[in-house]
């Protein structure tokens, strides 16, 4: 544990670890400790019939979050393992919290008005300016943004406290869940995917269709495998690992002067695809539950046309801007 | 061959429907352990790529706020704002829902969906809009005014919220280029999407204009100018 400790010290006292690499790396650590708080706050939670599970899940997340760069790889995955079974056994559920009483929000819009929408916008005028002004990067900037809407929401109404704040977050992130491990986890797969030379394979038996080097056609067939494989999987942030890898690398982005606008729009002409596919329940399927439509593809039918239009335009986008 | 045994459990499993967190851990053991990686080396690899994606958490830190933006009246200041556009029609309730919506997504804010947004809100006054030039709602306008509210609602967050910096979306394309060994920037990332968001949001308006003016003259006739011809089909 000493040695641990030593560890960290030597890196926070390194001159040559960036300003902005160390504010990263306390912005971790406080996503950590809210994080660990959700997982204690369950703990104790005698109403969450699932409360030791759903401990493990945000516990192990929370030592990640805060001290994965001092953890070793192996460990580490060890850790997320242990969380994914967590989600996978369906041993993490939501415990007791407050929702907003409407009244409440009513007389507090009532009395702020448009004046909610400062702290609102903070957080993403934050993350510009430093993006834009700074070396700091976007992600300190929102972490730094965050700080500025809390403080702004805590002089603006004096209800508003420090455990206002935490119980609202504890339900915020309850209704997301395991999921929020999601992101993190496909960056994972597509990385394990890259060395295993999944990419190489899938890219021999394309190149058996379209010539290597043919960028024209290239492009096109990462601008339409995208949203074909998102209506398949339904879901756009799994295809784009998969279709980088094994289409827009070696057929594209490898012979592109600007290879990450490619991989970029790519993600957006998967998002054409999120538009026409009942596999994207949330999106398309359950507002059709939430809204009582007589017609189970009733939303779908209004989004395939312009979603048609949308991915014709980044093709040509794509084109113009290689 | 064999090494696509992994992609075919992510492409099957969403396919089918799976819990996605058991697909991915299944097509990552696999894929290691036919890749010729091994479930030590798996673990490395999942370790250390885990940690490094960690900015694609970011959303935590933001989620610290979210629920108290609720608390203090966002969503019913957002209702007011929109009903700015009261006495228009249907299609333009949605249109300006469709606008602030993405301004909004571009500094990744949300008002709650569908659930607690366009049921609540856009869909009664796109009715009210109907009703308020002295028609009853015919069922099939009815119909396509929700399937608007739920379109102009996914089509505004999809392409607007790749504009915020440091969205899950764009750190996810960074760490897939990265893995290939191409180096991205965020706010590059972020600005190469604008004319998309643009683009995207006026097409989804026009659409949604041109939609509602045919239910309009179609079940509504276009108001004294051919009241009999109110009942035809054509448009």
């Amino acid at each position: 544990m000493a040695g641990w400790f030593n560890a960290i010290g030597t890196w926070l006292s390194n001159p040559e670890v960036t300003l902005s690499s160390k504010l990263l790396e306390l912005l971790f650590l406080v996503m950590g400790l809210v994080t660990g708080y959700v997982a204690f706050k369950n703990l104790l939670d005698k109403e969450n019939p699932k409360r030791y599970g759903t401990f493990v899940f945000w516990i192990t997340l929370a030592v990640v979050l805060a001290f994965g760069r001092f953890i070793s790889p192996m460990v580490n995955g060890v850790l997320i393992l242990i969380m994914a079974l967590a989600a996978i056994l369906r041993q993490v559920g939501v415990g007791k919290t407050e929702g907003v009483d409407p009244a409440y929000s009513q007389k507090m819009s009532d009395r702020f008005g448009y004046t909610i929408f400062i702290p609102t916008l903070a957080i993403g005028f934050s993350a510009l300016a430093f993006a834009l002004l700074t070396k700091l990067g976007a992600l300190v900037g929102i972490g730094f943004g965050v700080l500025l809407a809390i403080i702004i929401l805590m002089l603006m109404n004096r209800d508003n406290k420090p455990t206002t704040f935490l119980n609202d977050f504890t339900r915020m992130i309850g209704l997301i869940g395991p999921l929020s491990m999601l992101p993190m986890l496909l960056a994972s797969l597509g990385a394990i995917f890259t060395k295993a030379g999944v990419g190489d394979v899938i890219a021999e038996y394309v190149g058996k269709v379209i010539p290597e080097g043919n960028v024209t056609v290239g492009l096109i067939v990462f601008a339409l495998a995208m949203p074909l494989f998102t209506i398949i999987m339904g879901n756009a942030f799994a295809a784009i690992t998969v279709i980088t890898v094994g289409i827009g690398f070696p057929f594209v982005l490898q012979y592109v002067n600007n290879p990450t606008a490619i991989g970029m729009l790519a993600l957006t002409c998967g998002y054409c695809g999120t538009l026409c596919t009942p596999m994207a329940a949330n999106f398309n399927i359950v507002p059709v539950a939430l809204l009582e439509m007589k017609d189970r593809f009733g939303v779908i039918k209004k989004q395939w046309i312009p979603a048609i239009f949308i991915l014709i335009f980044q093709i040509i986008y794509m084109f113009i801007i290689k | 061959m064999i090494k696509l045994l992994g992609v075919l459990i992510v492409i099957l499993g969403f396919a089918l429907k799976l819990d996605s967190i058991l697909i991915i851990v299944a097509a990552m053991v696999v894929t290691a352990l036919v890749g010729g990686i091994g479930f030590g080396g798996m673990l490395e690899t999942l370790g250390s790529s885990f940690v490094a994606n960690r900015g694609m958490a970011i959303f935590i830190i933001t989620l610290l706020v979210t629920g108290t933006l609720e608390r203090n009246g966002l969503r019913e200041s957002a209702a007011k704002l929109i009903s700015k556009v009261k006495g228009a029609s249907a299609g333009a309730v949605i249109s300006a829902y469709a606008v602030m919506r993405v301004i909004f997504a571009a500094f990744n804010v949300g008002f709650g969906g569908v659930a607690g947004f366009v049921r609540p809100v856009v869909l009664p006054m796109g009715l009210g809009a109907v009703k308020s030039k002295g028609f009853e709602p015919h069922e099939d306008h009815v119909e396509a005014i929700k399937g608007h509210g739920a379109g102009s609602e996914n089509v505004t967050w999809f392409f607007g919220q790749v504009l915020f910096i440091g969205g899950s979306g764009a750190l996810l394309v960074q760490s897939t280029l990265k893995n290939l060994g191409i180096e991205s920037d965020l706010v590059y990332l972020s600005r190469v999407e604008i004319p998309v968001a643009i683009f995207a949001t006026i097409v989804y308006i026009i659409y949604t204009m041109i939609s509602d003016r045919k239910y309009m003259q179609q079940y509504y006739g276009s108001k004294p100018a051919a009241p009999v011809a109110a009942e035809g089909k054509e448009a």
